[in-house]
């Protein structure tokens, strides 16, 4: 298994599209942080590209980096290998290349610019995300069996995620504004790993904005020690969820 | 004990002198002497004090209430009061006990006294002309009930409130029908309700004082010619919590104070004709709530740094000018460069309209969703109030901070 990541991550370097995407982050939170003159501005414009491009490219690279490399898994396939180690090597060498490129990209200029609780929380977010990111990737490549069709899932899958999710979000709280919905919005915002990432930033972020009524009903859960520990235990459910279920369907898999 | 004739006397009271209680050395005074209390404890239940006379502490002697007494009460002019320890006043739901009590006064002074447990702290009631300072005053209750004021004037008249320290109270300073006072350089923190609940009081003053962690920040009520200069008002926090709630105010000039991390910084309805001018915002949730039943009231040169909303209204009329401020959120150029922006600068977010109508709404802050919307809204505004703009936004802050 060790080469089979060891191999991978060799192979996506060598793509250059990590290296750019690596560059890329680097590029923007340099210019974030040197151009504003606040932090907090910069901070603001960081955690717009943690919650929108680092999902987007996460899946959107790892499916077509799965379709492209179905020779290569046949190959593999065919070898004694047991199937669950090639799957779970693939997964690690992709979510390992992203929490590199993201820890470059993102995480040198949040340590030089912004070493606070805040940039910390991006940076923990920023890599669950990517992590997470992969392995619903990965469900997709492997539930579909057409390229085209897959990434146009994993697009609409990155719409839903960070756009549509939270339109019906704001559509539900409308529509039940007059009772206390607090509490199931807590619940509600647990299936979209985006959302729990951004509120536990938004807590670190915004806290005087949200100490108030309702603010302090969210803050009472996600700013406790047992709030935090669920939130992270819920992105890690989101990690192990899809990967488990992709590598059952993996394993049963006429390639 | 030595006395020369025509001349003030001096009294001392102490273990090893010859009057051992303070309420016998003030029964032998005469009018304008000093009474000298040495270092000690003395449990002397309530001190009357109905002669012009200096009530001097030497090495800060405790007089202790045991929970039942009002400590010192003065019914005289000119009294001094000056470096006691004074402890465990009375509770109670009828009277107000205090630590200090001036009745119907004119020139005390109040000074270097420590109170500790006591319900209300310094109190006076038709005071003119009274000196009240560098005390520290703390109290530790729990409930609004069990505790009182600070320092709570009622009905008084040119009071000077100077270098206090103020913790734990109900209200930190507690101003009713009290004008032409000055309250500077005090600082109130960690008070039940209030740092300074101020109501019914024209023509006064509070400059370079700090209100800090108290529960329900700074209320300013029904008055008019109030000048607040260069407060700190910072981290009051939870929903009722405002760095100042300015309620009816009129006539008032709010200049250079500091507004740092408060759930929103300042609150107003029914304020006009008031200027606030160089006031700083910083990392606030709202800095201002600004209700549409304001008029008249100028904002320039003040500087909004790093809040998560800037202005939130609850209606469309706007009949305040906003005009001259900086705004760190302000996204327009400056084509002349003469320091002025050329667009003007809209501080309602299209978001702090919709979470006023409905709180649990700030839970998707920050996503990308609200950004759309706040995009879009900047580009036709439909639901925020089109008149509430600064024309004239400042491309640099106007002071150094």
């Amino acid at each position: 298994m060790k080469k089979i990541i060891k191999y991978i991550i060799t192979d996506i370097l060598r793509n250059k599209i990590i290296l750019s995407y690596t560059a890329f982050l680097l590029a923007i939170s340099f210019t974030i942080f040197s151009l504003e003159d606040n932090s907090t501005k910069g901070l603001l414009s960081l955690l717009n590209i943690v919650l929108i491009i680092v999902p987007l490219i996460s899946i959107i690279f790892s499916t077509i980096y799965i379709y492209n490399s179905a020779e290569f898994i046949e190959l593999l396939v065919s070898q004694p290998l047991q199937r669950k180690k090639i799957w779970l090597g693939l997964f690690t060498g992709l979510a390992g290349s992203f929490t590199i490129a993201f820890l470059i990209g993102a995480g040198i200029p949040i340590i030089l610019f912004e070493a606070t609780a805040v940039g910390f929380m991006i940076l923990a977010v920023g890599i669950l995300l990517s992590i997470i990111f992969v392995a619903i990737a990965m469900l997709a490549a492997v539930k579909i069996r057409d390229k085209a069709k897959g990434i146009g899932v994993t697009i609409l899958l990155w719409l839903y995620f960070s756009l549509l999710f939270d339109g019906i979000v704001l559509f539900l709280l409308f529509q039940f504004s007059d009772y206390p919905i607090e509490k199931p919005m807590i619940g509600v915002s647990m299936l979209n790993p985006i959302d729990i990432g951004r509120i536990l930033i938004l807590l670190k972020m915004d806290v005087s904005a949200l100490m108030g009524y309702t603010g302090a009903v969210f803050k009472d859960f996600f700013g406790t020690t047992a709030g935090m520990i669920t939130s992270f235990l819920v992105l890690a459910m989101w990690m192990i969820c899809p990967l488990l279920i992709s590598l059952r369907k993996f394993d049963r898999k006429d390639l | 004990m030595y006395s020369l004739p025509g001349m003030c006397g001096i009294i001392h009271v102490g273990k090893s002198e010859k009057i051992k209680t303070i309420k016998e050395a003030i029964s032998h005074a005469n009018e304008r002497d000093t009474v000298l209390v040495h270092g000690g404890y003395y449990k002397e239940g309530n001190i009357f004090i109905s002669k012009k006379i200096v009530l001097k502490g030497i090495d800060l002697p405790t007089l202790d209430g045991e929970n039942k007494y009002q400590i010192i009460s003065v019914k005289a002019n000119g009294v001094v009061i000056d470096g006691f320890k004074i402890v465990h006043s009375g509770t109670s739901s009828l009277e107000d006990i205090a630590g200090i009590k001036l009745y119907d006064v004119r020139d005390a002074v109040v000074q270097n006294n420590v109170l500790d447990d006591t319900f209300f702290g310094i109190y006076t009631q038709r005071g003119i002309n009274c000196l009240i300072q560098n005390n520290v005053l703390t109290s530790a209750r729990k409930q609004e009930q069990a505790s009182g004021n600070g320092i709570h004037c009622w009905k008084s008249d040119s009071m000077r409130i100077i270098n206090n320290t103020i913790k734990g109270h109900r209200d930190g300073i507690y101003f009713e029908f009290v004008t032409n006072s000055v309250i500077w350089r005090n600082v109130s923190t960690s008070n039940l309700r209030y740092g300074l609940h101020f109501m019914f009081s024209n023509s006064d003053s509070y400059i370079s004082n700090i209100f800090r962690y108290n529960g329900a920040g700074v209320s300013v009520m029904f008055s008019h010619h109030v000048k607040m200069f260069n407060n700190y008002f910072e981290e009051n926090w939870g929903d009722g919590a405002y760095g100042i709630l300015l309620k009816e105010i009129a006539d008032s000039y709010i200049d250079g104070n500091h507004f740092i991390k408060n759930t929103s910084a300042i609150y107003m309805e029914g304020v006009s004709r008031t200027i606030m001018v160089k006031n700083v915002f910083r990392n606030n949730g709202w800095a201002l709530k600004i209700q549409a039943s304001c008029m008249e009231t100028e904002l320039h040169n003040n500087v909004f740094l790093g809040n998560t909303f800037d202005v939130g209204t609850n209606g469309s009329l706007v009949l305040n000018n906003f005009d001259g401020n900086y705004w760190d959120k302000y996204e327009g150029y400056d084509l002349n460069k003469n320091g002025i922006g050329d667009l003007p600068y809209r501080p309602v977010s299209m978001y702090s309209m919709i979470v006023e109508r409905n709180p649990p709404a700030m839970i998707l802050f920050h996503s990308f969703m609200t950004s759309l919307l706040d995009k879009t809204e900047k580009v036709l505004p439909t639901l925020t109030p089109e008149n509430l703009a600064d024309t004239k936004p400042l491309m640099k802050l106007p002071f150094h901070l």
